[in-house]
Order: C-alpha cells, then structure tokens, then sequence
C-alpha cells in the first residue's frame, strides 16, 4: 500500500494505492499558514480505519520550498565568489551580502589562482556582524575541481548554520545559475529542514519504519533526510506532480502532449517516447535561473475562468483571471461560459453565463451563439498554437554534432492527454488542432497526489577524466582521484554506472527502479603541438523520470 | 566600451564528431573549451544573446559562388555544408531583423577557399563568408558589403573570390606573407582592373600587439569604411593573432579582440582560424560574444595575461604607423590610379598556380577578365589539377551589363568538351548554374 499526498495551492489531496488501483482519496484545503497541519490532517482522514502495518511507503509533494521563495520567507545568505576572469562581476552579484575573492580554476579544473586566507577572514568578519548564518561558497568551474570551494570554507573557520557549496548542486556549467542555485538552497536550508524534522516526528507517530519520500523538480523522488542537504532540490515540485500523475494515468511509450487546464493557466509537458522532458538547463523560479533539475512545463494565460473582452475590433481571453465564471457568479464572460451556451458542459447557471457572453455578441455584432464557438474556438486555438511553439523550440534544440544534426530525434506526438476543469469539453478540438489522438485519464482530480505517489527516485552523476591531468573527478559527489594515463572511456563508463547506482540507492531507490541511461558520452583527443598528451573523457548518466517498478506498463485503475 | 546592449545572435556549430585527422589543428577539440566557458558564463541565459541551431547549405547556394570540380558533393562533407549553412543562418537572422547582430561560431573555416575548388587548401573547402554574402544577395537584395578579415594568415580565397567586385570591400590584416601561410597579401595586391580599390591587404610585422591591432583599426580600417559606405559589414573571425597561438607569431589578445569588435561592430562575425584551442579561444570567443552584445567585456582575460610581456617594440610602433599612412594615400587615390589604368585592351589575363596544402593538390590557371566600366567584367577560367582534369568557368558577374552577359554567354555556347572534363555557366546575375 501505497500512500501520496499532494500539498497544493488550494488544495492538498492524497491516494491509497493497493495492487495497481487507487482504493481511497481525500481532500482537505491547504492551512497556507501551517503546511505541516494540512499533511496531518489529510494523512489521519485517508488512513482511518487502513491497516498501517500494510503502509509500504509515503510520499509527499509539497510547496514548502516554494513558497518560502516565493514569500521571501527566506535567511540572509552570505555569499562568497572565486569568479576569477570572464563576466563582470555586476552581473554576478546576487544580493547585497555577496563578495568576491581572488582564485580561480580554469575550464580543464586546473587552479590558476589561490584564494587568500586573509581575505576570507575579513569576509568571515563581516558576515558575523551582519548576523548572518547561512553561507555559500561558489567557485566558477568548481564543477570541474571543487577543491577552491572546499578550501575556502576550511579558511571560514566555521560556526555558521550552514554552509552551501557551489559544485553539489549539479554537475553542469554556468555559473551564474550555479550561484543562483547555491543561494537558494542556502536561504531555504533551515526552513525546510525543520519542515522535514516535523515531517518525521510525525510520521513516527503512526508507524515509525515506513520509507518516506520527498518528490523533486525532476519528478523524482528523494528519501526525505536526504533531501534536507539539498533543499533546493524540491522547488517547483508542483508542476511535477502533475506531469508525473498524467504519466502514471495513460499508457504507452509514444511522444505525447500533456495538458493541466486549470482556472487561470494552462500547463504544458511534453512526453518523448512516454518520458516526460527536463529543462535544458535547470528551472527558474522567481526570476533565478538554477541548475536544479526539472520538468519541462510551460505556463500561459488560458483557462477557464479566463477573463474574456472585446475591445477595437479584438476578442481577447485572458491572461487574467477576474473571480469565477459567470455562470458561477463571477462578473466577466469566460471560455466556461461559452462551452455552457454550447452544449459542452452542463454546470453552472446557463441564464447567468449567456447574459454575459451576450455583451460579447452584441459588441461583435454576432449571434450569442457565434459569440460563444468564436470564444471556444480561440481559447483552443491559443492553447495549441503555445504547444506547437513548444514543440518546435525542442525540435530546434541545437545541437553540436553532425550525427545530430543529421540523425536526432524529432518529438513528433500522437497522443493528447488532458486533466483539468475544462478537459472534457476541450479535449476533442484540441486533438483536432494538434492532430492528436485526445485522451482524458481516470482520477484527475487527484492526479498530482498519484503521481508522487508513484515516482521512482531518480539521480544524475557527472564522470570527467582528464588523463593528461591524470585525475577523474566526480562532482556531485565531491570525489577527486588520482588515474593512470591508460584510463579508458569503458573504465569512465563503468565507474559513472556504479556511482550512480550507489547515489540512488542512498537517496532511497529500490534495486528494480534504477534504470540508467548514458546521457552524454564524448571522448577527446588533447593535442598539443603535434603530439596527442592525453584523453578528455566526458561522461554523464542519469536515472530518469519515470514511474516505480509494476507501474507503467498499463493504466492504473 | 559602448553601453547599448545590441540583440545578438549566436550559432554554435563546434562539430564534435568532424576532423581533419585525429592530430591536426581543425580537429573535434577545437572549440571544445570554447563551449565549456561559453557555457559557464551563461551567456545563453542572457535575454539580448540566443542561440539558433545552424541550417545545411545547398549545392545551389555553394554553385552561386564556386566552381566545385567535379561537383560540390565531391568536394566537400556534411560538415561542411553545415559550417556554409550556420553562416547563412547567422546572415538570415540579421537580415530578417530577429537580431541586431550575429556570429557564426563554426568549424571548419573557409577563408582559403577559392572560386575554383580542387580541394582542400588552408584547412578550407568552401568560402562560408562567400556563400554567405551571396546567399544575402539573391535572398534580401544588392547589397554593398565590407568583409574585414582579422585571420592571422591573409585570406587568399576571399580576395580571390572579389578581385573583380566593386561592390564587395575586402580587407584583410594578417601577419606578413613574408613570414607565413599563404605568403601573399601585400599592399599592392589591391584588386582587379574593374574594382581597383575594393581590396586592401594590410600585413602586420610578427609580433604586433593588441596596440598595433587597434591603431590599423582607428587609423585606417574605420576611415576606409566612412568612405565605402558598406550596407553591411562582416567580421570574418579568425582568432589566430593571439599570443598563444601555436602556429603563428602575433600578440593579440582576447581584450584586444573584444575591443576591436566593439570598435568595428560587424553585422556579422565568422568563425576562420584560431588554434590555441585551450589557452586563447575560450577567452576571445566570450569576449567577442559580449562586445557583440554590448554587454560589459571588460573582465575578460586569458589567466595568464600580462600586458607589459606580450607588448611589441617601438620599430613595430614605427613600422606600422608608416605602412597604415602608406596604404591609406594608396586608397585615396584608388580612383586616379583606375583612371591611369591602360584600357585600350579588351581582355586581361592571369597565370595563377595555387598551391592546395593540405590535399597535396597544384593547380595551374589561366583567368580572363573583361575589362569593363559598366560591370564587374566577364570572367573566364581555365584550370587544370595535378596536370590531369582540366575545366573550363564562364562567369557573369552580378548587375552584369549586357555586353559581358552577351560576350559569356557566346563563350559558354562555342566552348565544347572536347579539351575539358566539364564546363561551367555561372550566372551570377540570374543564379543560373550550367555544367556540361
């Protein structure tokens, strides 16, 4: 039995699944104010009267670290950049405590400069005045030797809170991200550890051995006291939810649309051979750009509730959302109030909603009638033309090879699957728009609670070995070691499979869920003069989104 | 530095699975370090700079241009059809007004390649600036363009391609063809009889440094351009003037670079030379890209750089501020001297041998010019490879007057097979191409 709890905006919901069929839901309003509140309070009412001893895992979604984002509910960061030569360091600076030191590690990880200890120290100073207690440390190419960072904070002399180092949050370049990331993860570390100490305490009230999970921006899963050394892991896990959850309703491996149509905006995933698709480089929140691993999902400004006008000759819908649709009280004509008038939808007061989709028609000079498909018509048509945008920007993804150029994939879909208030109306002319075959999954309303239900964990772990440095360095992991000249990409590729198989098992993956994938596997000559002095291996692996073992190959009932 | 952030466009092509051969300078790791600090610099998180994936040039749009022997598949590969295609993306971008400016940075470069192509000379196949700049014209309209060259080593290929263009400006710094590859561009190369003028060859003393680079560039190529009044100006971006460059011998840097592009402010960078692919490119490509932008370059350094080391002696100084006063009273004068020009002949002729290093290839050519006032002037080719293929090229110029079209056009009808492999039409004013 498995136990899935969504904390959402509005609403927070959970799932008991048994044996490949949901057997109970439960909805309670989010307490904004005390998310931990809204989890007991949902967990007590979904498992009254279920065999505890049954409970084989939990796993929770929530907006704790969001919010706190989102709310500026967050500590004052101290941050500290090695950024050595390259972008101006105005474009660097990311609050009012951030500071810069000398040292510097190049592109191949080779140290250029070292950081000078007293420099450190009259930083250190300053930060205590400041009354700061959560510190990052950020080098550029920390990610290819981290050993700048881990040296600057043994010069801190530490008694700070905690400390945030730049090279763990992800083995990719870009530095401003990196610093980006490295500060949120700092400024959240306390809040969302003790939202997991409280987690804990209360999950050890009702059974004390149960796995228990936290999902992540990737739409994988973290065992949750891992996922307190990287809070920043669990931002704008929402969104994830809800992708995960369409994912474990449907079936099939094929390129598919994924649509949340909700109130006021529309989500859009995109699945490529039934996995759903990461940021390129990380997701954004709040105007950060960070290196934090996550679905990608494009918000825009139509639902149902969308305010609808006609001014100068032009309809308009949305982006705003003005309260409910008329035929629920609210003062403007929405999408919801045209698919009333026609037949699409049978709630809500049809008086109230064609009173004022009239006062469209009447500016229009139309039929109420015309008024209302000539809305329905473009609120889908917006919604399609934004998915066919999406499509063509991962179609157009650049790419750096000639095979590529040449061989790669294009993501062509042949599915729409579709959640939300208005699916059922809509979904048959958007799979027309989109020439797509229009799916509306069982359990949507609780789709989000399934989903983190259900994902496996998943990991991602970054091999370079440099053979004319003789070194290999994996970096998420903080290991550097010493190679001999012969080190061979099958030895890289051996070492990638093993590390990450034991960073998944420590973040809380069963053995039957780790289903590696070599993301990136490049091997360069290095030549210098006329001489070959050794191999740049570069390799990546990574455990992808997708659902735990038993589940995936059908729907789930 | 100027503060205006510009909309820059930017196609990356570092082709990681193409090489020469496995040691050579134009091989997979070239712009390897390039793409690692492109990408931790973030630069394509910059709202003002984005990255377009590069488009494949057409045999039609290599045929607008060269004479490819036999034929364009034979002489060239995906990569570089790519390579040709990223540059016509960056020019598209422009020139549609999605971007202010672009560059291409791409691989394998193009600046040696000349109208005929037997094969490979100077790590080129194709001239993708060429490609390029035609592909503009047939697509977007006439346009006059200057082509600055800042390759270490002079661009024959370019200067080949538009000796006989009054309306293509190509100028070329580049260290003295006394003292490396391809050993020509000296002042008095300075164009065809019917474009005399339009190409300006300024060969720099080893050693000149980030101070010489920027004085030719204030004191004569800026100059040059108020005069020439190109529609669009193209930076044809060799990176090989740098310090630690392996096969060169000049004291550029990558400020020096950034500042330069900041100076000039090209509608178009392209990528050409530059083999220090560890220690210069990563820094000249970043500064390049945010001078392009207009984004503040002034942090960027090569780690080990040292202004007082690297800077070049009073005589360069010296040196160097003569041969821009000397190359300056050349162009003013460019007019004088075309009218001094004896035109009583209808035709002139060159003997050429062009010497393709890196596929072991000689060519011997014979080239016609038709001594024109109205037009470019007719041209015609006769070459031959390694004493064997022989061809024979017919060229109409673009905005060709009636009578060079006419005279081709019976040239091309009279020429049979009988001595040649094959021979060519190419209308570069109708964008016909013929082979029989």
């Amino acid at each position: 039995m498995i136990l899935g709890i969504d904390v959402g905006g509005t609403h927070t919901d959970a799932v008991l699944i048994n044996d490949m069929k949901v057997i109970k839901t439960a909805k309670v309003s989010t307490n904004h104010e005390n998310l931990i509140d809204s989890f007991q309070k949902i967990t007590d009412e979904i498992l009254l009267d279920e065999n505890i001893d049954a409970l084989e895992r939990i796993v929770l979604s929530t907006t704790m670290s969001t919010n706190a984002i989102v709310q500026g509910k967050v500590d004052k960061v101290g941050m500290i950049l090695a950024n050595g030569p390259g972008l101006a360091p105005s474009h660097l600076k990311i609050n009012e405590n951030t500071q810069f030191v000398s040292g510097y590690v190049n592109h191949r990880g080779i140290k250029i400069a070292e950081t000078n200890k007293s420099e450190v120290a009259s930083i250190r100073d300053r930060f205590r005045e400041a009354h700061i207690r959560h510190v990052g440390i950020v080098g550029k190419f920390s990610t290819r030797n981290p050993e700048l960072e881990t040296r600057i904070a043994d010069m801190i002399d530490n008694d700070f809170i905690h400390l945030s180092f730049g090279h763990r949050m992800s083995g990719n370049l870009n530095y401003p991200r990196r610093i980006a990331t490295t500060y949120l993860n700092a400024a959240i570390w306390t809040t969302y550890n003790s939202f997991v100490t409280e987690v804990l305490k209360f999950i050890e009230s009702i059974k004390s051995d149960v796995p228990t999970y936290i999902l992540k921006a990737d739409g994988g899963t973290s065992e949750i006291t891992q996922s307190a050394k990287y809070p920043v892991g669990t931002i704008l896990s929402g969104p994830a939810a809800s992708i995960m959850g369409i994912l474990s309703l449907a079936e099939g491996t094929e390129d598919a649309i994924a649509l949340d149509i909700g109130g006021t905006t529309t989500d859009i995933a995109i699945f490529a051979d039934g996995v759903p698709l990461l940021e390129p480089f990380g997701v954004t929140i709040e105007g950060h750009k960070t290196l934090t691993r996550g679905l990608r999902s494009q918000s825009i400004g139509v639902g149902g509730d969308s305010k609808v006008q006609y001014e100068n000759d032009t309809l308009m819908i949305g982006p705003e959302r003005v309260g409910p649709a008329a035929a629920f009280g609210g003062a403007h004509p929405t999408p919801t109030d045209a698919m009333i008038l026609l037949g699409l939808t049978d709630i809500g007061d049809r008086f109230m909603a064609e009173t004022a989709v009239t006062r469209i028609a009447d500016k229009m000079g139309v039929t109420v009638e015309e008024a209302a498909r000539t809305i329905f018509e473009r609120s889908c048509q917006k919604i399609a033309s934004s998915v066919t945008d999406m499509i063509t920007e991962v179609n157009n993804k650049p790419v750096y090879t000639i095979h590529e150029i040449l061989e790669g994939k294009k993501v062509v879909p042949q599915v729409l699957y579709v959640v939300g208030g208005p699916a059922e109306p809509m979904a048959a002319r958007l799979g027309e728009l989109l020439n797509c075959t229009p799916f509306i999954p069982r359990h949507a309303e609780v789709a989000n609670a399934i989903g983190a239900a259900l994902a496996r964990t998943t990991a991602e772990i970054t091999v370079l070995a440099d053979t004319e440095k003789k070194l290999l360095t994996i970096v998420e992991e903080g290991i550097q070691q010493s190679i001999t000249s012969k080190f061979s990409r099958e030895d890289g590729l051996f070492i990638c499979r093993e590390k990450l198989r034991e960073r998944a098992i420590k973040m809380g993956a069963q053995e039957n869920d780790i289903e590696m994938e070599i993301i990136e596997d490049q091997v360069f000559n290095m030549v210098r003069g006329y001489y070959t002095t050794g191999k740049n291996i570069r390799l990546k692996a990574q455990i992808k989104p997708g659902l735990i073992a038993g589940f995936g190959k059908e729907a789930i009932q | 530095m100027t503060t205006k952030q510009r909309k820059t466009g930017l196609v990356f092509f570092p082709a990681f699975d193409w090489a020469i051969s496995p040691t050579h300078p134009e091989r997979e790791e070239r712009l390897l370090y390039t793409q690692d600090q492109v990408f931790e610099e973030g630069l394509l998180d910059f709202e003002n700079i984005i990255e377009y994936k590069p488009g494949m040039a057409a045999a039609e749009d290599i045929n607008r241009i060269h004479i490819c022997v036999p034929d364009v598949k034979s002489v060239t590969t995906e990569s570089h059809l790519i390579s040709a295609g990223g540059a016509i993306t960056a020019g598209k971008k422009v020139l549609d007004g999605e971007v202010d400016n672009a560059f291409a940075l791409v691989r394998p470069p193009g600046h040696h390649a000349m109208t005929v192509v037997h094969g490979n000379r100077g790590f080129c196949n194709v001239n993708i600036e060429a490609i390029m700049v035609e592909y503009i014209r047939k697509h977007y309209g006439h346009k006059r363009v200057a082509i600055i060259d800042t390759d270490c080593h002079h661009g024959d290929g370019t200067q080949e391609i538009y000796w006989h263009d009054p309306d293509t400006l190509y100028i070329s710094i580049h260290q003295d063809g006394r003292t490396l590859y391809p050993g020509s561009g000296f002042p008095d190369e300075f164009g065809g009889p019917n474009a005399l003028g339009t190409t300006i060859n300024i060969p720099l003393p080893p050693r000149t440094s980030e101070e010489g680079f920027l004085y030719v560039l204030d004191n004569l190529i800026l100059p040059i351009l108020d005069d020439f009044k190109p529609d669009l100006v193209v930076n044809s971006a060799g990176q090989d003037n740098h310090y630690t460059d392996p096969i060169t011998d000049m004291r550029f840097s990558a400020q020096g670079y950034a500042i330069l592009n900041d100076r000039l402010n090209p509608d178009i960078a392209v990528l050409e030379g530059g083999y220090s692919v560890e220690t210069a490119l990563p820094y000249i490509n970043v500064g390049i890209i945010l001078a392009m932008a207009g984004i503040d370059y002034s942090y960027v350094t090569e780690p080990d750089y040292n202004a007082e080391t690297i800077r070049q002696s009073s005589d360069i100084t010296k040196y160097i501020e003569r041969e821009v006063e000397l190359i300056h009273d050349l162009w003013k004068n460019r007019n004088d001297q075309k009218a001094k020009l004896n035109r009583s002949q209808e035709f002139i002729t060159r003997n050429k041998s062009i010497y393709y290093d890196t596929d072991g290839i000689n060519e011997e050519q014979r080239e016609t010019v038709r001594l024109c006032d109205d037009c470019g002037g007719l041209v015609t080719i006769d070459s031959r490879a390694n004493f064997m293929d022989r061809i024979f090229a017919v060229i109409v110029p673009r905005r060709s007057c009636p009578a060079c079209r006419q005279k081709g056009e019976e040239i091309f009808e009279s020429t049979g097979r009988q001595t040649f492999i094959h021979v060519y039409f190419q209308d570069r004013d109708k964008d016909i191409f013929i082979v029989k």
